[in-house]
């Protein structure tokens, strides 16, 4: 998994079986906004291999844990996608039933006023 | 001697609010931040700038917390039908949208037919060919009430969703259309007879259910069908027959195409455009008539003046129409020697942009789930990446 030395651990490699682009690219976006990261990167060795090469060098902290946080951070993130995102949906759905109502009311007051015609 | 006047000083002090210090970026470097600028022959600033210390040198810290992303972070739905769902997702970077959208397409799982067992078919579509055709047709059923069926499982009711289908064309009859209408759920499972040598003492079929689907609260009064009822699957001709099995497992797309959970699901940038100077009258009106999209209006300035406004700005496809020679400045300069005379100079007065950090995400579902559980589906699986991560790490 990890690939290190053991009197440098600035700078270390990490090998994430079975997986791609997806959380390689979100990640190595994540440890790039990271101050304590001095550079960063990913790599497929293979097309036909099913894994991804993340790289890290730090300014002095252990790669391993800045990695972790780095990992820590993307998921409080998706949380709060998650959290914004299904509140906007369920606004939007409660709108559009309000929507729904005041329009199936016009409707009626229209066809109350139609029938009031009729009547004189 | 530090006095009490100097002690509240540096107390305050921040280097920020130093008159040298620029706490925001110059407009010229923000503007390449933010925004992809489209030019006539090709975008620039097209890549998003991540490295936190890329504007040290003016001060800057480039740095995303997690407090300022949540704060944010936005999203409006535009648009949401059952079906299709539009919304814009307002302060993230391209990498995570992108890992959002490649999660949709190739990682969320659905059911599938997999298996098409073939009792007879004498209609010109050759078995194989059928059975891709099956493959294709999206189910509607909700993939979370299934499990995945591995290499040694036997198939059962936890794992398998089993249709038969039984068409015939009578003969004098017009030709017939065989639509997934005609594919019929059985929720006891298989209906084939194994053939098997040796014991005759109890019939086995394909499937090894223990229990019927109807009686999952999900499927009790709601079977399972087709997501679409009208898709062809073969035209029979007069005497032709198609009789089948197909059974459908869990799966995703990353495997085969026919798993995904999405017609289509992706997004663009919002398109930002900016007049440079004000078109009047017949070159508004020109302006207008030049794009396709109708992403400008003209505006009635009082005393029959008109002018160009930017209207529907989201509309722009960027076919730059409106950054053509008609709409540009021209550059008056001497004709060197040697130059070709024709070639014509000009500058923009209208700006094509694009926010970097605006998306318009769109996701046409097929029918197994809502396009909005799909995407909550899709954070939740990234979200399980990074746990496993964390968890081999420490």
């Amino acid at each position: 998994m990890e690939h290190g030395s053991f009197t440098n651990d600035r700078n270390a490699s990490f090998k994430l079986p079975q997986e791609d682009h997806t959380l390689a690219n979100a990640v190595r976006f994540v440890l790039n906004q990271d101050p304590r990261v001095v550079s960063t990167g990913y790599s497929i060795p293979h097309p036909s291999l099913e894994c991804v090469n993340i790289q890290v060098q730090t300014t002095g902290d252990p790669a391993r844990e800045v990695f972790k946080d780095a990992c820590q951070e993307l998921m409080l993130m998706n949380r709060h996608v998650r959290s914004v995102f299904e509140k906007a949906v369920a606004d939007y759905k409660a709108d559009e039933q309000e929507r729904l109502k005041e329009a199936k009311e016009a409707l009626k007051d229209q066809m109350e006023s139609m029938d009031i015609e009729k009547n004189n | 001697m530090v006095t009490e006047e100097e002690k509240i000083f540096a107390k305050n002090f921040n280097i920020e609010d130093h008159p040298d210090v620029p706490a925001r970026l110059p407009p010229h470097l923000e503007l390449q931040r933010t925004r992809v600028l489209c030019k006539n022959d090709a975008p620039i600033h097209t890549s998003s700038v991540q490295y936190s210390g890329a504007y040290k040198f003016v001060g800057v810290d480039n740095s995303v917390k997690l407090e300022s992303f949540s704060e944010n972070f936005r999203v409006d739905v535009i648009s949401e039908d059952g079906m299709e769902l539009e919304f814009d997702m307002i302060g993230i970077d391209a990498a995570i949208a992108n890992a959002f959208r490649r999660i949709l397409l190739a990682e969320l799982p659905t059911m599938a037919i997999e298996k098409v067992f073939v009792a007879n078919n004498t209609s010109v579509v050759q078995d194989e060919v059928l059975a891709q055709r099956m493959g294709l047709i999206p189910i509607a059923a909700d993939p979370r009430l299934f499990e995945y069926l591995s290499e040694n499982d036997q198939p059962n009711e936890k794992n398998t969703i089993v249709f038969k289908l039984h068409a015939k064309c009578e003969k004098g009859e017009p030709r017939l259309k065989v639509l997934t209408k005609e594919l019929i759920w059985l929720p006891n499972g298989s209906e084939l007879i194994k053939e098997s040598g040796g014991s005759t003492s109890k019939p086995r079929t394909y499937t090894s259910f223990s229990r019927s689907q109807d009686s999952f609260p999900e499927f009790a009064n709601n079977p399972i069908t087709p997501s679409y009822p009208d898709i062809l699957i073969a035209k029979l001709g007069p005497g032709q027959e198609i009789e089948l099995e197909a059974h459908a497992v869990k799966g995703i797309g990353k495997t085969h195409a026919k798993w995904s959970p999405v017609a289509t699901a992706w997004y663009r940038m919002l398109p930002e455009v900016i007049l440079l100077k004000e078109f009047e009258g017949e070159d508004a009106e020109k302006l207008v008539k030049a794009c396709a999209e109708k992403v400008f209006d003209i505006e009635d300035m009082g005393n029959g003046r008109k002018k160009a406004t930017v209207a529907r700005p989201r509309q722009c496809t960027l076919c730059r129409e409106c950054l053509s020679e008609e709409f540009g400045e021209p550059i008056v300069k001497p004709i060197l020697k040697g130059e070709d005379k024709s070639k014509r100079e000009w500058v923009d007065n209208v700006a094509l942009r694009r926010v970097k950090n605006h998306f318009i995400f769109k996701i046409e579902s097929t029918g197994s789930l809502p396009p909005d559980v799909l995407f909550t589906e899709a954070v939740k699986i990234l979200e399980d990446k990074c746990e496993r991560v964390i968890a081999v790490l420490s």
